[in-house]
């Protein structure tokens, strides 16, 4: 990457990336031209490349002041590294791109096989392999962000309270991979498995050592598309964090051991090594926590300068990583903790948008190095250099690896479940074994090695490279089938519920109270007394005091869902044209009040106050979304309170200003969720498509008689008050308000007409529901409008459990009431053509019998 | 009676058959029990509310409460009907009303229990094994959740109000500061909203939903995760070194 490169090269990649996409194959044409423009080129020679892009631009530099210069060398550097962004960026959108194949291949194997290609196409051109990952390049500006994104993201509880586990895996299952491998390689080349090579026991130690680390960058990116469970996956994650940090540092410390030679290595050098190592790691973990501290601090007083407020977050966790570095600490245990410190209390004290800029800033760094050191270790492959083969050495490290890591898993886990409360199952035992991906850490060091002291660095390196594809290409691409043959349990995906997070918080507390009942002094005794610490004095000093409040975990989904609920309502207000009712600052409060009030008398009757509130009823009686009927109620608060002619020109507008149906035809082809279920859009569909189902329907209609039609109307209705659990005066009072509703709008959709006899509307609602599925396949000109009605029908009783947060707990029934309603409007339609005059007073009653009759004939 | 006084180790034997617990647990935690109770054979509320580690608890007074719940403790009628020397009444009493959990229609709560219904609700607490059977691990599940189901009704009638629920809430609330009661108030609401939306989608309008029963508790729920959290490590020894053995024996 540091080296030269030419632009057509880039220009290639590019190409070959959009032809990708378009399926056009014409790179073997596009190798062949842009070839003999990049031959002529000696690399990192800055004359005759200019002279030969000036010629290229024609004849510009003719003497004189030249108007454009052609200063390819000038840029070159920044421009290759902004194209390798681009190229890998791109590479990355054409694999997202194909989403049933990162389902089968995780993306990871498919950027690394990328690589593969465009390491194929410089070698094409170039013969030589110019474009390698540098262990400068990765080490400084690859990787920081990486560890620091996921030392943010950390999940602090779930990581702390695994961290006894995930140390153990971390630092002496490291340990052990490094050290079992090692000599067992040694061995194995002592007794000729590899035929004659220049490694001796320290070197074997040494590569152990640096192929030892699970790595993150792999690790997450393979598990993060499966869905395990959360012990599961914190303990994978946390150990390939952490024990990144613990290989870099085995890693010194044997490189050290090396270059001092065999000879010279007592028993004070093997101690020194020891305790370096826990200096190293500890001060490192130690170093971050300052920095992280100091990140919070700065926070605490940067509201001023809330544009440049990320900033910091970056630059400090950049520098806690170039200190730990500079200080020998492990710079990767100071970065993930600087992360993990700090997380918690700069996203309290920063503004909201600061946060979320840190967020996303965090994420395109972290991904988007992640995915070019994907694609720089597919291109590093393309190398004659390096493939160094060795059948004996190569194997058995692939066997070894595989090997020790079961054998150090289990051997771990058998230890950790006799003091873990909560025992490692098996089947995550597995899992964790089989997910020991190898990734760019192990390269980088690898490159690190140095040829003087090691003969056979290009083996080395050849070797990690073919472990890192064997672990994040196969292992990756079965790690799902596995996942799901062994029936791993995975992370909940429902998103945790209000009653739920508070049922949490109280069992934490009880958790609490019985051990300090029954005089433990346990793990939750322990994080009681941290979290009043934490209380009384870390957000004292690290955090605002404006923030402290909002806080509280509990308050903070509550807060999260009102916000949720609050853009929703935004977004229905844009829908509908008009976010006048959210300006009604007192609209939230009144519900509220309204509410507890409701709830402090035993028996509110909010059937009589809808009906008697025409706003109320207005409101509900057009709903359009079902899922946020918890808005509707704001609405209807709010229309309560606003001028009744206001009402009307919302209505009046809202009647009128419907879509056209091509634009209804289109909007089916979203999602469910956005399908709009305008009442009127409804009724001029369906006239629409009347004169259609007439023809087909109207033989059937003919002989049928309006008394024995109101006869089995009435008997269908008594069969379904049971079923439909609804009583008749709620669904008569529901109907008044539908006319109430109807009626000053002045418009001449069907219900008004209906309210003369209000059983009937009654009955025909509480039928529609049931009725009309099995109507479906009859009424075929509809069908294309009909899934969304259906969906949202039964959507209805589904729904509510998240959005209804603020839903008063008798609007369940509205819910149901609506969408029959609306329902019925098709059954409208049934009606119209079996009596076409009727159609046009559009009587709401005889709909179902009429159906009912059709189906009977 | 006397016999099985001069025989802890058989008495201790029989509980931690019943309850899981070792007999080093057992031995333990009845150290603590006379502790606190101050070597009677029954523990009163005000022993526990005493306890100072207990002070900062938001949730205490419903946490204890809990604990002297009738309807988790059939038996501890027994206690309370002065039942001297502890173990041996409840022991029968244990093997009359073997049925935890089943007397809901007994409500009220009484004002002492004796050792082994305090050993009953700790073993609701312990850690699951890897030997245990869904159906154990089920039935460990729903007695927490019972027990935090009890916590919350405060009147012992099966049901959770609102306003048992809002006060539950107010009281978590309470140290964490700032938030105002309106605003825990608004969380209780919102919380019961839930409850109801999930547990009663076709409710009729009129209908008015009185309050969490056990079974919504149960219902709504089932997303907590509590298998792998909601634990408790007993310790072998009567120190607070942390050489911890696995719970049962």
């Amino acid at each position: 990457m540091q080296r030269c490169g030419r632009v057509p090269l880039w220009l290639l990649g590019s190409v070959l990336l959009i032809r990708f996409t378009s399926g056009i194959s014409a790179v073997d044409r596009d190798v062949q031209q842009t070839r003999p423009d990049s031959r002529p080129e000696p690399p990192s020679e800055s004359t005759p490349n200019q002279s030969h892009a000036d010629h290229g631009h024609g004849s510009s530099a003719v003497g004189g002041i030249p108007v454009v210069t052609f200063k390819w060398h000038h840029v070159e550097t920044p421009y290759q590294v902004a194209l390798w962004i681009l190229v890998a960026g791109l590479a990355k959108l054409v694999i997202e791109a194909n989403h049933h194949v990162t389902n089968v291949i995780p993306e990871s194997a498919l950027l690394i096989c990328f690589g593969f290609i465009l390491g194929g196409i410089i070698w094409g051109a170039d013969k030589v392999q110019t474009f390698k990952l540098n262990p400068t390049v990765f080490f400084f500006y690859l990787l920081p962000q990486i560890i620091l994104d996921t030392g943010y993201s950390m999940p602090n509880k779930l990581f702390f309270g695994n961290m006894g586990a995930i140390l153990v895996y971390a630092v002496i299952g490291t340990c052990w991979n490094a050290a079992s491998l090692g000599l067992s390689l040694w061995g194995c080349h002592q007794g000729g498995a590899m035929g004659d090579l220049d490694i001796g026991l320290l070197q074997y130690l040494l590569f152990g050592s640096l192929i030892a680390a699970v790595d993150p960058v792999a690790v997450i990116a393979v598990f993060e598309q499966v869905h395990v469970n959360e012990v599961l996956f914190i303990l994978v994650f946390g150990e390939s964090l952490l024990n990144d940090g613990v290989t870099v540092v085995l890693f010194n410390v044997f490189d050290a051991f090396v270059s001092l030679g065999g000879a010279r290595i007592n028993a004070v050098e093997i101690i020194k090594g020891i305790i370096s190592f826990f200096v190293v790691a500890f001060g490192g973990s130690l170093l971050g926590l300052v920095f992280g501290l100091l990140i919070s601090l700065l926070t605490k007083v940067t509201q001023k300068v809330k544009i440049i407020e990320p900033a910091f977050v970056f630059v400090l966790g950049y520098l806690s990583y170039l200190t730990a570095e500079m200080l020998s600490l492990s710079s990767i245990l100071s970065i993930t903790f600087c992360g993990v410190s700090c997380q918690k209390y700069i996203n309290a004290n920063m503004a909201e948008s600061s946060v979320s800029t840190v967020r996303y800033v965090m994420k395109v760094f972290a991904n988007g190095s992640e995915t070019i050191i994907f694609v720089f270790l597919g291109i590093s492959a393309i190398d004659t250099e390096i493939w160094v083969w060795n059948t004996g050495f190569i194997l058995l490290t692939l066997f070894f690896i595989f090997v020790y890591r079961i054998i150090g898993v289990f051997f771990l886990t058998w230890i950790l479940n006799r003091y873990r409360l909560v025992p490692v199952e098996f089947i995550d035992q597995v899992i964790m074994s089989y997910g020991g991906l190898r990734g760019a850490v192990a390269y980088g060091l690898a490159t690190l090695l140095n040829e003087s002291k090691i003969k056979e660095k290009n083996l080395m390196i050849c070797t990690t490279l073919l472990v890192v594809y064997f672990t994040v290409i196969l292992q990756g691409i079965t790690m799902k089938p596995l996942v799901n043959w062994l029936k791993v349990k995975k992370a909940a995906v429902s998103e945790l519920t209000l009653i739920e997070k508070l049922q949490s918080k109280v069992f934490d507390h009880m958790l609490v109270a019985i051990e300090d009942i029954s005089g433990q002094i346990g793990h939750n005794y322990m994080r009681d007394k941290w979290n009043q610490f934490e209380e009384r004095w870390m957000t004292r000093i690290l955090m605002k005091k404006s923030v402290r409040k909002s806080r509280d975990c509990v308050f903070k989904v509550f807060h999260q869902l009102n916000l949720k609920d609050a853009m929703s309502y935004v977004a229905e207000g844009e829908r509908r044209g008009s976010l006048e009712f959210v300006r009604n600052e007192s609209a939230f409060i009144d519900f509220k009040k309204k509410f507890v009030d409701d709830c402090s008398g035993a028996m509110p009757d909010i059937t009589a106050c809808m009906s008697d509130d025409y706003s109320a009823m207005s409101s509900m009686s057009r709903i359009d979304q079902v899922p946020s009927v918890s808005l509707e109620m704001h609405e209807q608060n709010m229309k309560g309170v606003r001028e009744t002619e206001d009402i009307n020109t919302h209505h009046l507008l809202q009647q009128h200003l419907y879509k056209g149906r091509k634009q209804h035809r289109h909007r089916y082809s979203r999602s469910h969720f956005n399908v709009n279920k305008d009442e009127n859009e409804v009724q001029e569909i369906f006239q629409r498509t009347m004169r259609n189902r007439l023809e087909s329907f109207k033989s059937a209609k003919m002989g049928v008689s309006p008394p024995k039609k109101i006869s089995k109307h009435t008997k269908k209705d008594q069969q379904q008050k049971v079923p439909n659990g609804k009583s008749t005066e709620n669904g008569k009072r529901y109907f008044s308000g539908d006319e109430d509703f109807q009626f000053p709008e002045g418009d001449a959709s069907g219900f008004a007409a209906s309210d003369g006899s209000h059983p009937f509307p009654m009955t025909y609602r509480a039928g529609a529901g049931i009725e009309n599925p099995a109507y479906i396949p009859d009424l075929d000109p509809m069908a294309a409008e009909i899934p969304p009605w259906l969906a949202e029908y039964d959507a209805g009783p589904v729904a509510p459990s998240q959005r209804a947060q603020l839903r008063l707990p008798w609007t369940p029934s509205d819910l149901g009431r609506l969408a029959p309603l609306r329902i019925s409007t098709r059954s409208n339609d049934s009606f119209a053509q079996a009596d076409a005059p009727a159609a046009q007073q559009k009587d709401d009653e005889p709909p179902t019998p009429s159906k009912r009759d059709g189906r009977n004939m | 009676m006397g016999a099985s006084q001069t025989r802890p180790e058989h008495r201790h034997q029989d509980l931690a058959d019943r309850t899981g617990f070792s007999l080093e647990q057992i031995k333990n935690l009845h150290k603590r029990f006379q502790q606190l109770s101050g070597d009677e054979d029954t523990i009163s509320k005000e022993n526990l509310e005493s306890i100072p580690t207990l002070a900062n608890n938001p949730i205490r007074k419903q946490i204890i409460g809990a604990f002297f719940d009738k309807s988790a403790f059939a038996e501890c009628l027994l206690a309370a009907g002065g039942a001297p020397h502890f173990p041996y009444r409840h022991q029968r009493g244990f093997i009359l009303f073997g049925l935890r959990n089943q007397h809901r229609g007994e409500a009220g709560s009484c004002d002492q229990i004796g050792f082994e219904q305090f050993l009953m609700v700790m073993s609701h607490f312990r850690p699951p094994t890897l030997k245990m059977t869904a159906e154990e691990k089920e039935a460990m599940r729903r007695e927490k959740l019972r027990f935090l189901f009890n916590m919350h009704d405060t009147d012992n009638d099966g049901t959770i109000t609102l306003v048992e629920y809002r006060k539950v809430v107010e009281e978590l609330l309470s140290k964490s500061g700032s938030i105002g009661q309106e605003a825990a108030e608004a969380i209780a609401d919102a919380a019961m909203l839930e409850v109801a939306s999930t547990n009663v989608p076709t409710m009729g309008p009129d209908d008015f939903y009185e309050g969490i029963t056990f079974e919504h508790f149960e219902q709504i729920l089932k997303g907590l995760e509590m298998e792998s959290r909601m634990h408790i490590r007993f310790l072998d020894v009567d120190t607070t070194t942390m050489r911890c053995g696995k719970s049962t024996s």
